[in-house]
């Protein structure tokens, strides 16, 4: 009856949203009276999830599963699910748990709950609250199934340390071809650089930069920031960045602490995409650009001149900061 | 090729959101209705296979009858037939176990839906239906070809993209990419009236659990204005000492 935590991994390193998703499932735990068990999938160092609150981790080795397939590791998940006899699965918002999670809900004909901010607010009924409208508001959601499926908002809860332990099993899933039906072929990832969903800063330009060819010093204060780079939508749709760039209602999602705009109006449909980052910062010529109105900090100026004077701001404090 | 392009009926994106009932009903007062935009680009990549492979296809809708014209609107661009099942789509399993049904009677090779619908963003239907149907099932998909019944199909990853090889039949959760922005039609007079005259066929729903229930809604709370600065100095200081954001 424990709460099964499925705990991300990628090339054996746990990911940050696996000690999210962790103590968000501790937390479940704590309301229902129960422990939480993980399921991992070729990572190493399973013990770290202990000290989120994680009793007990079932550690898959399996060669076949070294590749991400959502209906593999689907299949993985619902066999730990029916041997812990789990009513409650907690997983996070990656793009890899959104292609998996829904496969899981199919099969065990559980209700799945994705984009959840908070702990639940009550197990009896199960009630959560998530955003819907693309941020642009929030639903309380009640979950009536026997086997309910929590999708946590990433950045949403955090992660809690309680300094317990966890002991590790191992655990074989039986699988057979028609597991792998859908195959990956080739993998095309920047590797190295922080990622739109997993940064903790993300620095992102609009169509005020004029053109591709003035990116440098975006990459440049990304870089120094340790952040991943992001954009508006018609900056992708004219090729200046690739897509996987574009953020906004239609783009990506941006949950990070800290969103820089620079040269963005701050249409709704970008907004939307990008009001769950905790702290946000404008740089604008445009005093009457919307997204004054949605930031926390900013300054009426032309990119051209600030962001150089930023970089060269940012590498004197990292120097005195390090 | 027989293909269903599942559509979504939802606000259009430049929509203010209010709630209605007590804060337990989104509120459509006001509100202009459009295609889900992920839907619009499978179902202008499904054009892309009528006119270069000879498909077949046809759109499916979860919703009452106020959504008939968002499916004409996906007729004008050129599907040939629509289903509605009239029901009102307030769950992702109880939709996913409806379009099940259309998928099952009209024996479709490939399924094209949304990688998630803009207004309660579920993201579940695509994934649900492909369980319950035994099907392929490709998410964030963001290109797509069909030799035979063998698919090629690119999805986007955190960080990247990831070039996918399966086989018909098939549902993927598409979104831009599958064809691009400037790709999408805006229906002309002929399609406008062509549509009026092809089928848009109402079922009844099948019996069907509803697993979530929204029971009550809130908008985010106000912001506070925000703090401009002249100078990057102050801007840096603030991230570190006030937002703790540095
Ligand atoms: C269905 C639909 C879905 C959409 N989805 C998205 C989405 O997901 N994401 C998204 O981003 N957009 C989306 N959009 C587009 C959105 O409506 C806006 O058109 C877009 O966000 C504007 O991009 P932008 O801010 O880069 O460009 P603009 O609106 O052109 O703004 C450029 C800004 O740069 C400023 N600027 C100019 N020069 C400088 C300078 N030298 N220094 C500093 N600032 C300068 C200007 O003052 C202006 O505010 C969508 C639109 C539709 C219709």
């Amino acid at each position: 009856m424990s709460v099964l935590v499925y705990t991300e991994s990628e090339n054996g390193k746990f990911k940050k949203n696996a000690f999210e998703v962790a103590s968000y499932a501790k937390a479940v735990a704590d309301q229902l009276g129960t422990s939480v068990t993980a399921i991992s999938i070729n990572a190493s160092e399973n013990d770290s999830l202990g000290a989120y609150g994680v009793s007990k981790v079932l550690n898959v080795s399996n060669d076949n599963l070294k590749t991400f397939n959502a209906k593999a590791f689907a299949n993985t998940i619902g066999q730990a699910v029916a041997q812990e006899n789990s009513t409650t699965i907690v997983v996070s918002s990656s793009t890899d748990t959104k292609f998996l999670a829904p496969l899981v809900a199919g099969k065990l004909q559980a209700g799945y709950v994705p984009n959840v901010v908070a702990a639940p607010e009550g197990t009896s009924p199960f009630m959560v609250k998530r955003t819907a409208f693309s941020n642009k508001g929030f639903a309380h959601t009640e979950i009536s199934s026997d086997i309910k499926i929590i999708g946590v908002s990433n950045n949403s809860f955090g992660a809690h340390e309680n300094g317990g332990t966890a002991t590790v099993e191992d655990f074989s899933p039986s699988l057979s071809d028609a597991d792998f039906s859908t195959k990956s072929i080739e993998v095309d990832k920047v590797v190295g650089k922080a990622t739109i969903a997993d940064a903790d800063i993300v620095v992102s330009a609009g169509r005020g930069l004029k053109g591709p060819e003035n990116w440098g010093m975006i990459e440049e204060l990304a870089d120094v920031l340790g952040a991943a780079t992001a954009c508006s939508k018609p900056v992708s749709d004219l090729g200046w960045r690739p897509h996987g760039e574009h953020v906004g209602q239609t783009g990506k999602p941006v949950a990070s602490n800290l969103y820089i705009a620079i040269g963005i109006s701050g249409a709704i449909q970008h907004l939307a995409g990008v009001s769950s980052s905790k702290t946000k910062v404008v740089i604008n010529t445009d005093p009457e650009a919307p997204f004054f109105k949605a930031a926390d900090y900013g300054i009426v100026g032309d990119a051209f001149e600030v962001v150089p004077q930023l970089i060269e701001k940012l590498k004197e404090f990292k120097a005195q900061n390090a | 090729m027989k293909i269903l392009v599942c559509i979504s009926n939802v606000p259009d994106t430049t929509s203010k959101i209010n709630f209605t009932d007590g804060d337990t009903k989104f509120d459509p007062n006001g509100v202009q209705f459009v295609i889900n935009p992920n839907d619009e680009f499978g179902l202008t990549r499904a054009m892309w296979f009528k006119e270069k492979q000879g498909a077949t296809v046809h759109v499916a809708n979860v919703g009452g009858p106020s959504t008939e014209p968002t499916i004409r609107k996906a007729l004008a661009i050129g599907a040939d037939e629509a289903i509605r099942v009239n029901a009102e789509p307030t769950d992702g399993f109880f939709v996913a176990q409806q379009l099940a049904e259309v998928v099952k009677n009209g024996e479709y090779d490939l399924v094209i839906a949304g990688r998630e619908s803009i207004d309660y963003n579920g993201g579940m239907v695509p994934g649900i239906l492909a369980t319950l149907l035994d099907m392929n099932f490709v998410n964030t998909c963001i290109s797509l070809e069909v030799d035979g019944s063998n698919a090629t199909a690119m999805r986007e990853i955190d960080g990247g993209k990831e070039k996918i090889s399966t086989n018909l039949p098939l549902v993927i959760g598409g979104q831009k990419g599958l064809v691009e922005e400037s790709d999408l039609r805006i229906p002309n007079m002929r399609g406008i009236m062509m549509a009026r005259k092809k089928a848009l066929n109402v079922v009844e729903p099948v019996d069907a659990v509803k697993a979530t229930q929204d029971t009550k809604f809130e908008k985010p709370a106000a912001k506070g204005a925000v703090k401009l600065v002249d100078n990057v100095n102050d801007l840096v200081n603030l991230l570190h000492n006030e937002a703790k954001a540095i």
